[in-house]
């Protein structure tokens, strides 16, 4: 017999997995915060000495920018929308109990952690963590000589790597075998909620990309310990040391690499962009108009997705032929994007909205979903990328459009299906200053890192100094996106109190479907058929209300 | 398909037809096969042992979607390092890429494969046998498990035999003094074949435990579940050997 503390741990039902990760994602991303933080105290104030530690010396930097790249996008970013979303409410929405495959979805979370434990090992074995960064490109990462780090530390993070992919497929084929198989009866694909369609997609990505990772970090293991050469170049000389190598090419890890990384930024932003969809039908009380073509976009995202990974490494030394194919797979993209984008703007501009923490969260994700969604054309322009590739200008297109549209849209599923995990609504106060602060500060953080981009401020440096005058100017710059980052911080401190506060006992129930929503995670009951499309929102279309929800019968006539 | 035996929840639906409504709904099944085939109005579908099936068999499919891009993923890498080298000092394209001629065992091991292939679906159209899976239905004894079983017993011998082939390929080249780390081809054909393997042992368990499991399981269903899905995963297993057979030896 099992205790029932065992019970609730190595639990198989999706609800508790769902609180599982979310737990998980809370200790990375305050970890993956801090790391980021003391990156901008080195860059701002780069003689402080840190208690316990002392100065950051630039490899501690590199080693930050590593771990913190790692966390957030692995344990974070994927995590919480590819994992513990699909959890908490994926088997409710299509109308069914738990997922297709418990176990293994179940051992997909012990995985996880197992990942997180052993990436967070790296920081206390001798030498500490790894300085590659989170695309750790040989053949630096190759060689355990390379820098401090890269010994025992890169071991560890390309075993917790590994791992992570087989999590990642693990819990993606758990998803895709409850989506195709266990719908209710009437949950047709035209009915699917467009979040369902985005899991869909997005898990068809994750076994696809994960797989070739997993492959990449397979290979790289064994370059480091076997004496192969699949990504060791001839010829090579590391801190004046010549390296035993063959005639290997750092380019295979690249592709393999980027094969992964550019889908891994769909898996992270299409569940965001199906919660969009639904949050602002339902604080619009509209229709998601062109229902099919918002499903047909997220489909076309997913296959797009896979034939543009070439855009990360126009500067690699790549064919610039395939540059050029690459450039025009990327603009292509840009079609089904603008066609969700514009269906969300005609939806705010035409419906009254009821401004409420989600629908905001909502906004500011659509916000930086464009304000960092207009620089990748200009990114897929081969000759601008090879004047903009190492600048910050790169750094705060990608903190925009995938991190800051991503956790934005994470903040939203949790304010709207926090309900489901406490019976209560948060805050709504607070949340609003939550939202505030934060959109405020995330543009003070991101958005100067354009200008600074442009103005030619090379990343992955420790620090701006050096005999180059003109980045002087930079450096007021630098102060500023330093403290917008403290204030970022300090305004998720608000969201913590707040998800802790709200649970208390003595805030009022929120009732079984407080936002008077139409998708089945808000059925207060199981039902046998499902008879109803996703948005049926607008007077008139409910019996007694203005919305129409999936399991509402037909009125008999 | 034979085994499906649903249990109709016979039901007949009165709804208050209030005033110049339709008569009340008759939704018994037809018997036939019209009536409520449809995805909208289908009520009997959710508990029927065809929708376990099909969720198994999904599942299945999925990893083996991940399998596919996994060799495939392996093949391209082995394409990239074939043309990589570099250029020497006296202006030369070097390239460190040698041919191995791939021990002719292989080609016996190819065959028992596909045998072993061929006795994997005799074993699961056994047991998809519709008369004999009548019987077992009504607890008449157990015909569709004896007569798969040798057949099942005959594939995991072909694919203990494969293995051991491949091992003894392992051997010979090992014997050429080819080692993994000897050059860029050892390494492909040692991680093509190995990583091939261990899919194949797992395959193997995968096997043995179906074997068990059609006389242990109590619910012929779950019997044909197991065999089922072991079955796809051979056949795949089978069908990325023959490609990746075609590169070690075709695309040296």
């Amino acid at each position: 017999m099992r205790s029932p503390a065992e019970r609730r741990v190595f639990t198989t039902e999706p609800k508790a997995l769902a609180r599982l990760y979310l737990w998980l994602g809370l200790v990375a991303v305050v970890t993956g915060t801090l790391l980021s933080l003391l990156m901008r105290i080195h860059r701002t104030w780069p003689d402080l000495a840190m208690p316990l530690h002392g100065v950051i010396k630039p490899e501690d930097y590199l080693a930050l920018v590593t771990m913190h790249g790692t966390l957030m996008v692995f344990f974070v970013l994927t995590v919480v929308p590819q994992s513990a979303f699909p959890n908490l409410v994926l088997p409710a929405q299509i109308g069914t109990r738990g997922m297709a495959l418990p176990r293994l979805n179940a051992a997909a979370f012990w995985i996880t952690t197992t990942s997180l434990l052993v990436l967070l090992a790296a920081f206390f074995v001798p030498e500490g963590a790894p300085i590659a960064g989170w695309t750790s490109y040989p053949p630096l990462s190759a060689l355990a000589g390379a820098g401090p780090g890269q010994a025992t530390g890169m071991d560890l993070w390309l075993i917790s790597i590994t791992l992570f992919c087989l999590a990642a497929v693990m819990g993606s084929v758990s998803i895709l075998a409850t989506i195709l198989t266990r719908h209710a009866p009437g949950m047709t694909f035209g009915r699917l909620p467009l979040t369902v369609w985005s899991w869909l997609v997005s898990s068809g990505l994750t076994v696809i990309a994960f797989t070739a990772l997993f492959i990449a970090a397979g290979l790289l293991l064994s370059d480091r310990h076997f004496g192969t050469s699949f990504f060791l170049p001839s010829g090579l000389v590391v801190n004046g040391i010549p390296q035993a190598a063959g005639s290997g090419t750092p380019m295979l890890w690249l592709h393999l690499f980027w094969f992964f990384g550019h889908p891994e930024v769909y898996i992270v932003v299409l569940p965001g962009m199906g919660l969009a969809s639904s949050i602002l039908a339902n604080f619009t009380r509209r229709p998601v108009p062109g229902y099919t073509m918002m499903a047909v976009s997220t489909l076309l995202i997913g296959v797009l997705g896979l034939g543009v990974w070439g855009h990360h490494i126009f500067v690699s030394g790549m064919n610039p032929y395939a540059g050029t194919a690459f450039g025009l797979t990327t603009m292509a993209i840009a079609i089904p994007s603008s066609a969700e984008v514009l269906t969300w703007l005609a939806m705010v501009f035409r419906g009254r909205l009821r401004v409420n923490t989600p629908l905001l969260f909502v906004l500011g994700f659509v916000s930086f979903f464009i304000a960092g969604g207009l620089t990748g054309p200009i990114l897929a322009q081969p000759a601008l990328d090879a004047y903009l590739h190492n600048t910050f200008f790169v750094v705060g297109h990608f903190h925009l459009v995938m991190s800051m549209a991503g956790v934005f849209s994470i903040f939203a599923g949790i304010y709207y299906w926090y309900p489901l995990l406490t019976g209560r609504r948060m805050n709504e106060g607070l949340g609003q200053i939550h939202f505030w602060v934060s959109l405020i500060a995330a543009y003070g953080t991101f958005y100067p890192m354009y200008l600074a981009g442009l103005a030619g401020e090379p990343r992955h440096y420790a620090q701006l100094a050096g005999p180059v005058e003109s980045f002087a100017r930079l450096i007021p710059v630098e102060r500023g996106i330093t403290w917008s980052a403290f204030l970022l911080a300090a305004a998720q401190l608000v969201f913590l109190f707040n998800v802790f506060w709200s649970a208390r006992a003595k805030v009022a129930l929120a009732g079984a479907n407080p936002w008077r929503a139409t998708t089945l995670e808000w059925s207060p009951e199981e039902h046998p058929t499902i008879e109803n499309g996703p948005y049926g929102y607008g007077a008139g279309m409910g019996e007694r209300e203005d919305f129409r929800p999936q399991w509402e019968r037909k009125k008999p006539f | 398909m034979p085994a499906t035996f649903t249990r109709h929840t016979v039901e007949t639906e009165r709804k208050d037809p209030g005033f110049g409504g339709k008569p009340p709904v008759d939704r018994r099944p037809t018997g036939g096969g019209g009536g409520d085939e449809n995805w909208d109005s289908h009520h009997s579908r959710r508990h029927g042992p065809r929708e376990q099936l099909i969720r198994y068999r999904m599942a299945v499919f999925s990893v083996l979607a991940a399998d596919l891009v996994f060799f495939a993923v392996l093949v391209s890498a082995f394409f990239v390092r074939q043309s990589d080298g570099h250029i020497g000092a006296t202006a030369n394209f070097i390239s460190d890429w040698h041919p191995l001629s791939a021990p002719p065992i292989l080609w016996i091991n190819t065959a028992i494969l596909l045998l072993s292939a061929l006795t994997m679906e005799v074993t699961r159209r056994q047991l998809f046998h519709e008369i004999d899976i009548m019987e077992e239905w009504l607890g008449l004894g157990r015909p569709a498990v004896r007569r798969a079983a040798p057949w099942m017993v005959a594939t995991i011998l072909f694919g203990g035999l494969f293995l051991a082939g491949q091992w003894m390929a392992w051997r010979q080249l090992a014997q050429q003094h080819l080692y993994f780390a000897t050059n860029p081809n050892s390494y492909f054909f040692y991680l093509v074949t190995g990583t091939h393997a261990a899919h194949l042992f797992l395959g193997l368990g995968a096997l043995v435990f179906a074997l068990v499991a059609m006389f242990r399981f109590r619910r012929v269903e779950m019997r044909q579940i197991v065999v089922d899905c072991t079955a796809w995963y051979w056949h795949a297993m089978g069908v990325f050997w023959v490609f990746l057979f075609v590169l070690i030896v075709f695309f040296q």
